[in-house]
């Protein structure tokens, strides 16, 4: 289970959010700009929190009153973001690999096949990230972090680059995805429709808090 | 007719030896000193930044005369690391090299800044949720990445190590085989009376030798660039 309850103050505005995920899929919905990111950021540990506390099945990654803060290398979490960042200096193949590499696990060949036909990356592996398109650079990047053997998966507005025929090529492979692979997911929209699809628990944030936690009707706002 | 005396010979060798040397030594502290200006803020840095782009800015002959005060085999530091560590720079070709490298210092260190200044930093945040420490996000994202830019400063450190003159002469003097480089030779034999000819052998080969550093310099940028680009 994870649970949250951090703090920041952005200048503009500030973030007070508490909420919690058992396993399965968790949505955080809500506006653009009402935090999300940002919250996203402090679980995958590349912001700090004024104040709080972030633990996911017993492991504390940030305690602000114990002084704990986990290093982001250190806190296996699988982060997809919205513009997928692959790196372009490596092949398709090397971008998976890399969250291995780093971890220092040993070759996982059946793992490596199974993320690749999951998500039917297969022909794009000897290429490089330049040309692939918007959903391809998506499929690649959920991969990628599928395959760092996390303990939770960030998607942060996975399908916001994309087109709206685009989304709906992508959205089965998420859907096999929360089925197939047994990672907790916290997934972040600020669509409605896409939501519905992929998560069963809601949460919904309106200008850095929580508004409502539920199911999906809350997606009717 | 092209027939160079064994003389300008090893004025040549010795150029490329020199200007190799120096821009090899300094590339991995511009590398350091780039990186550290693109991303941290300290107290000091504007000083930093100014005392990398002295010798751009002073007469070579300054910076020549400094290093001369500073590291002859009489002074204090130079004495130091001739008695203790038996290193000697003074009139010796490592002087040349050194004085070359200090010269091309502000120049290696631009173009790498200004790539690294370039680079996306949320590609090494990526890096660290995947599990990299700073070391590691630095020699897998950033240095790559950083390439062209590397190869940029490497090849202007080169050619202005292989063309300094007078920091070099007032430091190392203008000693035939020892630290006579081609620019010393060519003003020595400028000098001279029927200098002219051997002067404009020299002359040619400074050519050929820069023009070919510029062609492969873009080379390998061009290079570097297909492979941060390519499909």
């Amino acid at each position: 289970m994870l649970t949250v309850a951090v703090e920041k103050n952005l200048g503009a505005f500030s973030i007070d959010a508490r909420f919690d995920s058992e396993g399965g899929v968790t949505a955080l919905f809500g506006p653009s700009g009402a935090g999300k990111t940002s919250i996203i950021n402090m679980i995958a540990g590349l912001m700090t929190p004024d104040s709080g506390r972030i633990a996911h099945d017993g492991v504390v990654l940030f305690d602000s009153a114990a002084g704990i803060d986990m290093k982001a290398a250190q806190r296996r979490i699988g982060t997809v973001f919205q513009d997928g960042r692959l790196f372009p200096h490596m092949s398709i193949r090397h971008n998976l690999d890399y969250g291995r590499w780093m971890g220092g696990y040993a070759k996982d060949p059946a793992a490596f096949a199974h993320a690749v036909a999951l998500l039917d990356i297969g022909h794009l592996l000897d290429r490089r990230p330049g040309k692939l398109s918007g959903g391809e650079r998506q499929r690649v990047a959920v991969g990628r972090a599928l395959l760092m053997r996390p303990r939770l998966l960030l998607l942060d507005e996975p399908l916001a680059s994309l087109d709206a025929g685009r989304k709906d090529d992508i959205l089965p492979y998420l859907e096999r995805l929360r089925d197939e692979a047994k990672v907790p997911m916290i997934y972040v929209s600020h669509d409605a429709s896409e939501v519905k699809r992929i998560a069963s628990r809601v949460v919904r944030i309106e200008s850095g808090k929580v508004a409502a936690v539920g199911g999906s009707e809350l997606l009717t706002a | 007719m092209f027939d160079l005396s064994p003389q300008e010979w090893i004025a040549v060798q010795l150029s490329l030896r020199v200007a190799l040397v120096a821009t090899l030594v300094a590339l991995p502290f511009g590398i350091a000193i780039a990186y550290v200006l693109a991303r941290k803020n300290f107290w000091g840095k504007s000083l930093l930044d100014a005392l990398v782009h002295l010798p751009l800015v002073l007469p070579p002959v300054v910076t020549g005369y400094l290093l001369l005060i500073t590291l002859g085999r009489r002074a204090p530091v130079g004495g130091w690391l001739a008695d203790h560590l038996g290193i000697v720079f003074s009139f010796r070709w490592t002087g040349a090299a050194l004085a070359c490298g200090v010269m091309a210092f502000p120049l290696v260190v631009r173009p790498i800044r200004l790539s690294i200044e370039a680079i996306d930093r949320r590609l090494e945040d990526a890096s660290y949720t995947l599990g990299a420490n700073g070391f590691w996000a630095f020699t897998t994202i950033t240095l790559p990445l950083a390439l062209p830019g590397i190869i940029a400063g490497a090849m202007l450190g080169f050619a202005k190590a292989l063309g300094e003159f007078g920091a070099t002469i007032t430091f190392v003097s203008n000693i035939p085989g020892e630290t006579q480089t081609i620019s010393a030779a060519i003003y020595t034999l400028t000098q001279v009376p029927d200098g002219d000819h051997a002067a404009m052998q020299l002359v040619l080969v400074s050519i050929v030798i820069s023009v070919a550093a510029l062609v492969a310099s873009e080379w390998l940028s061009r290079r570097a660039q297909a492979r941060l680009h390519g499909g």
